[in-house]
């Protein structure tokens, strides 16, 4: 081990700030790439679903204008 | 030969590969790069002229390295899309080029943080730094060219000679350092040399390089699957795995 105690090792001979900016950013950045990837990835597969499914059938079509309502309104 | 060209050129038979091979490829790179980074961090001793500043380098050679190696398989892919028109080619261009872009602004945002304490500055407009920021650029062009065009197979063709005019500025990074007189320090890892430092410090260095070279792998992976599911979507085999995906 190179450092002789846990506040050595994070203050690493008064570099600890570069020393750990770089870590963070790194996998700051990286995490970010692989989160954007996955999410790019959901987001493709779910337009293609959407783009795949069936067009509704004639009884689950939500009614377009129809003669009941017609009908009602002239009573 | 030539069929299993052809079979690698083909988006589906690609697409069964990286699906078995992507959970290795994260797995070993995770514990390569993790291995590398608490041994380089923790246990590697300090450096006798630059003291612990130097750590950094367990995460600044591994993206410099990358990111010239991604540009490079990049301009092997966009030879491969102008002389043979094979789609998976220009796929991994685009697929590829923002983890390229990221891994390049790593390599010089890392470097700047070192050059601090170590140089006296963040930036100097030296050769090594100025061919860097000049890949960056590239990269960056890449992107944007690819989305310009929408046509795809012109916006393809495009974005391969972008990409191979670039390639000259390879060789420029890497000799960069022996050509002009530089503040930055000559390659850790040459081909034919031993490294100059002990091997409690390359060791580490090595398995984070290799661990991020096989975690670059999986995001290619990830990344080419998603353009072929949105380039291929209306062949049968795409709606298949849609379909059963939701299942």
């Amino acid at each position: 081990m190179a450092f002789d105690s846990f506040s050595a090792f994070l203050a690493m001979d008064g570099h600890g700030p570069y020393v750990w900016t770089c870590y963070a950013v790194f996998f700051l950045l990286m995490g970010v790439m692989t989160w954007w990837s996955l999410r790019q990835r959901r987001a493709v597969i779910a337009q293609q679903r959407r783009r795949m499914a069936p067009t509704p059938s004639a009884d689950e079509r939500p009614a377009a204008a129809s003669f009941t309502r017609i009908e009602s309104s002239q009573d | 030969m030539w069929q299993i060209f052809h079979k690698l050129g083909s988006p589906k038979w690609f697409f069964g590969i990286a699906s078995t091979l992507m959970p290795w490829l994260l797995v070993a790179g995770a514990a390569l790069l993790m291995t590398g980074i608490v041994w380089g961090l923790v246990f590697a001793p300090q450096d006798y002229l630059q003291g612990n500043s130097y750590r950094i380098i367990f995460i600044h050679v591994p993206s410099a390295f990358l990111a010239q190696s991604v540009y490079i398989m990049m301009a092997v892919a966009a030879l491969v899309t102008l002389v043979w028109r094979m789609k998976l080619a220009d796929v991994f261009v685009t697929a590829v080029a923002p983890v390229g872009a990221v891994l390049t602004f790593l390599a010089l945002f890392t470097g700047a943080v070192w050059g601090k304490p170590t140089w006296g500055t963040w930036w100097i407009w030296d050769a090594r730094l100025t061919s860097m920021l000049i890949l960056l650029f590239l990269y960056f062009g890449v992107m944007a060219l690819g989305a310009a065009i929408s046509d795809e197979k012109s916006s393809a063709r495009a974005v391969a000679v972008l990409v191979l005019v670039g390639v000259v500025n390879i060789p420029i990074i890497k000799y960069s350092v022996e050509w002009w007189n530089t503040l930055h320090q000559p390659a850790t890892f040459k081909l034919t040399e031993k490294p100059s430092m002990p091997a409690e410090m390359w060791v580490p260095l090595l398995l984070s390089v290799l661990g991020l070279y096989l975690i670059f792998g999986w995001l290619a992976c990830l990344r080419m699957q998603t353009h072929i599911l949105a380039r291929e979507g209306r062949t049968r085999w795409v709606k298949e795995l849609v379909q059963a995906r939701e299942n």
